[in-house]
């Protein structure tokens, strides 16, 4: 019993991952229908972007207790993270869609984006890797035979908080009335004075700002940073939006707990190896009986 | 007419691939790991070559014959990944480059596929690192520096059983890196012929997997008395925190792939007082290695890692070869030859990592150490295990 208990809860935190990841998948994809495939690769700029931030602070020019720089780098890591991801959207993303492209060619500069920021970031910062400063006092809960980190309460309480908050932001206000009406229609939306440009930065930087929480959060769990730690995981968290529903906040967030869960429970009952395996097979099931994902709902207004 | 072109066309090119080979260089290839999951081991090994380098073309080149050559390096990226050891590395330095012999590539994971490349080319090849059997397994051509695993996997069996009294043991290995897979096998055999008692979890995990927690918890609930993970430094700064995080308090063992200096600094206090097999230490050496790790040390700011003395030793053999060949031959594929006709006729060998016999295979047979990282983060000699 200890050992499923002890499971569940690292499938949530592994899932809380990818959950997080593919919300913001799934929010660009909903407005834009662009698929970023840059979005893993911003994850992995979040985590790069907290590393030095938490260098700094806690380094002996500025020397802030660990506890004090942490308060302070969680929003410093979105708003930073977010500009990127603004960024991007700015010189690589808007411009094509001006000139009206297809969106075949957009979502090939959005892979091509990625692999600037991978090797920018290996050319600038070398192959080492490098080790992510401890932020929080590390405490260990033992509940009969199952074992909890604050850290991991954290990473799920925060994906939770997230989901919430989107969740509120895409059903609850103006600007994501304004993000599902784009979605619609967006040659009629600007007609009706809702300013088209705006609510995609807007939407971009709600996306890349919880990729770069998420980067610290994973940085913080996980804290052996390298430039490709965003790659497999993006992909991943890209499967499980679409098995979600791509477009849909609720789909990606139960899709990225889905695929943890899997994960974790087929490793621990099969060898690693098959791993992957059954969870893409499980995976192309539930889209081979649900095409649109779990959420989606077949080719009407999405997010 | 036709035909006469050809053979000028023919000629041309081979003039053109020539003269790089022309009497007095010796162009030696070296296939290691600059970027990718081991970084820090390729740039050790180049460290130790450039250092070996401005030695020989100091004081004038290598005398074979009577005659003094100067010596050229090519290094190649293998990225730290199978198919790239064949393709960029090792093909690379022996197509285009035209290398009379190669070095590295260092983990058994692009040794035994590299190995493969230089043995059908026919190019003598040492790589300095790698320990599973089949590097070098019926290649005449593919010769090696460091011990292998069916020695290394019973010296930490023997170790465990020993320092922790251990009756039970438990097994996490990277089941896509041929390394991580040969030695766990080995020591689940060795493990369980000393009879104390059984291997209680045996799991594998990916290269790439940041997530340990599943494996560990399998582990964990199986209660061994120690974990050996035979895995690379990168993805032991991982495991060891998270299987603690998982209530795991007993001892880990290790293996070779520990031994960088990147382990202490990725993992940070948490493997302080591990223990793990590796080819040399560097505290407490003495004599010819003690010389190497202060030059090594005033030059590049640390201490040489394990693959970075065993390079240098793979050097010092590769040249011993090309001594015994006895002449440099401009053409590529009879220096070759010569080469390794030459590292065959080796039959013992003193380096930096201690003095080494050669079986038939071209396998050496040498001691291994027992190092502990210690308090401070520091690798400390525990204790030396000889065949």
């Amino acid at each position: 019993m200890d050992f499923i208990i002890q499971n569940v809860l690292n499938a949530l935190q592994w899932g809380s991952f990818y959950a997080l990841i593919a919300l913001g998948y799934t929010l660009v994809y909903g407005v834009l229908r662009l698929i970023n495939f840059a979005h893993g690769d911003i994850f992995m700029v979040g985590a790069y972007i907290s590393f030095f931030l938490a260098s700094f602070l806690i380094g002996p020019i500025v020397g802030l207790s660990p506890a004090m720089a942490f308060i302070i780098i969680v929003p410093l890591t979105m708003v930073l993270t977010s500009l990127v991801g603004v960024t991007l959207e700015r010189i690589a993303y808007r411009p094509l869609r001006r000139k009206g492209a297809h969106r075949l060619y957009v979502v090939i500069t959005a892979l091509m984006c990625g692999l600037v920021l991978e090797y920018s970031n290996l050319a600038l910062l070398g192959a080492s890797r490098l080790k992510f400063p401890e932020l929080i006092e590390k405490q260990i809960w033992h509940l009969g035979g199952v074992t909890l980190t604050n850290l991991k309460v954290m990473v799920i309480v925060a994906a939770i908080l997230v989901f919430l908050f989107l969740q509120w932001v895409v059903t609850r206000t103006r600007v994501g009335m304004a993000m599902r009406a784009i979605s619609y229609d967006k040659f009629a939306i600007p007609l009706m004075g809702i300013p088209v440009d705006q609510i995609i930065v807007v939407t971009f930087v709600l996306g890349s700002g919880f990729a770069g929480l998420a980067g610290l959060l994973f940085a913080m769990s996980y804290p052996v940073l390298e430039p490709f730690m965003g790659m497999l995981i993006g992909w991943k968290a890209f499967i499980a939006a679409v098995v979600g529903g791509i477009g849909d906040i609720k789909g990606a967030f139960v899709g990225g707990f889905l695929l943890g869960f899997i994960e974790v429970g087929v490793v621990s009952v099969f060898p690693s190896t098959y791993r992957d395996l059954f969870a893409f097979t499980i995976l192309l099931l539930i889209l081979w009986m649900k095409p649109s994902g779990l959420f989606g709902i077949p080719q009407s207004t999405k997010i | 007419m036709k035909k006469l072109k050809v053979l000028i066309l023919l000629s041309l090119v081979a003039l053109l691939a020539t003269p790089a080979l022309a009497a007095d260089t010796i162009k030696i290839g070296f296939n290691i790991p600059m970027t990718g999951d081991i970084p820090e081991v390729g740039e050790g090994s180049k460290n130790a070559a450039e250092m070996y380098l401005a030695d020989i073309n100091g004081a004038g080149g290598l005398e074979v014959g009577g005659k003094k050559y100067m010596l050229e390096f090519i290094y190649m990226d293998n990225e730290a990944k199978a198919d790239s050891a064949v393709k960029n590395a090792a093909l690379k330095l022996i197509e285009q480059e035209e290398v009379v012999a190669i070095i590295g590539p260092n983990s058994s994971k692009q040794a035994v596929p590299g190995g493969g490349t230089a043995n059908e080319n026919r190019v003598p090849m040492i790589s300095p690192w790698s320990t599973n059997p089949n590097t070098t397994l019926d290649r005449p051509w593919v010769f090696r520096a460091a011990f292998l695993d069916p020695f290394q996997g019973p010296v930490i069996a023997d170790f465990a059983a020993k320092k922790f009294g251990a009756k039970t043991a438990a097994v996490l290995f990277d089941v896509a890196n041929d390394y991580s897979v040969g030695l766990a096998e080995v020591f689940k055999a060795a493990w369980e012929a000393k009879g104390l008692g059984p291997v209680v979890a045996y799991e594998s995990n990916g290269t790439k997997d940041q997530d340990f927690s599943a494996q560990l918890t399998t582990i964990i609930a199986a209660k061994p008395d120690f974990i050996f993970v035979p895995e690379n430094y990168n993805q032991v700064a991982l495991i060891i925190p998270q299987a603690r995080d998982l209530g795991y308090k007993g001892p880990f063992m290790g293996s070779d792939s520990w031994g960088t200096p990147d382990l202490v600094k990725l993992c940070g206090e948490q493997c302080n007082g591990q223990y793990f097999s590796t080819h040399y230490a560097a505290a407490g050496a003495t004599g010819a290695t003690k010389v190497f790790i202060d030059r090594y040390m005033e030059k590049f700011g640390s201490e040489p890692a394990d693959y970075a003395a065993l390079t240098w030793d793979s050097i010092g053999l590769m040249l011993e070869g090309i001594k015994n060949a006895g002449m440099v031959d401009s053409n590529p594929r009879k220096m070759r030859k010569a080469i390794r006709d030459g590292l065959a006729a080796i039959k013992s060998f003193d380096g930096v990592t201690g003095s080494s016999k050669f079986n038939e295979q071209g396998d050496p047979i040498k001691c291994a150490v027992v190092v502990k990282v210690s308090e401070e983060g520091t690798f400390v000699f525990e204790e030396s295990v000889c065949p």
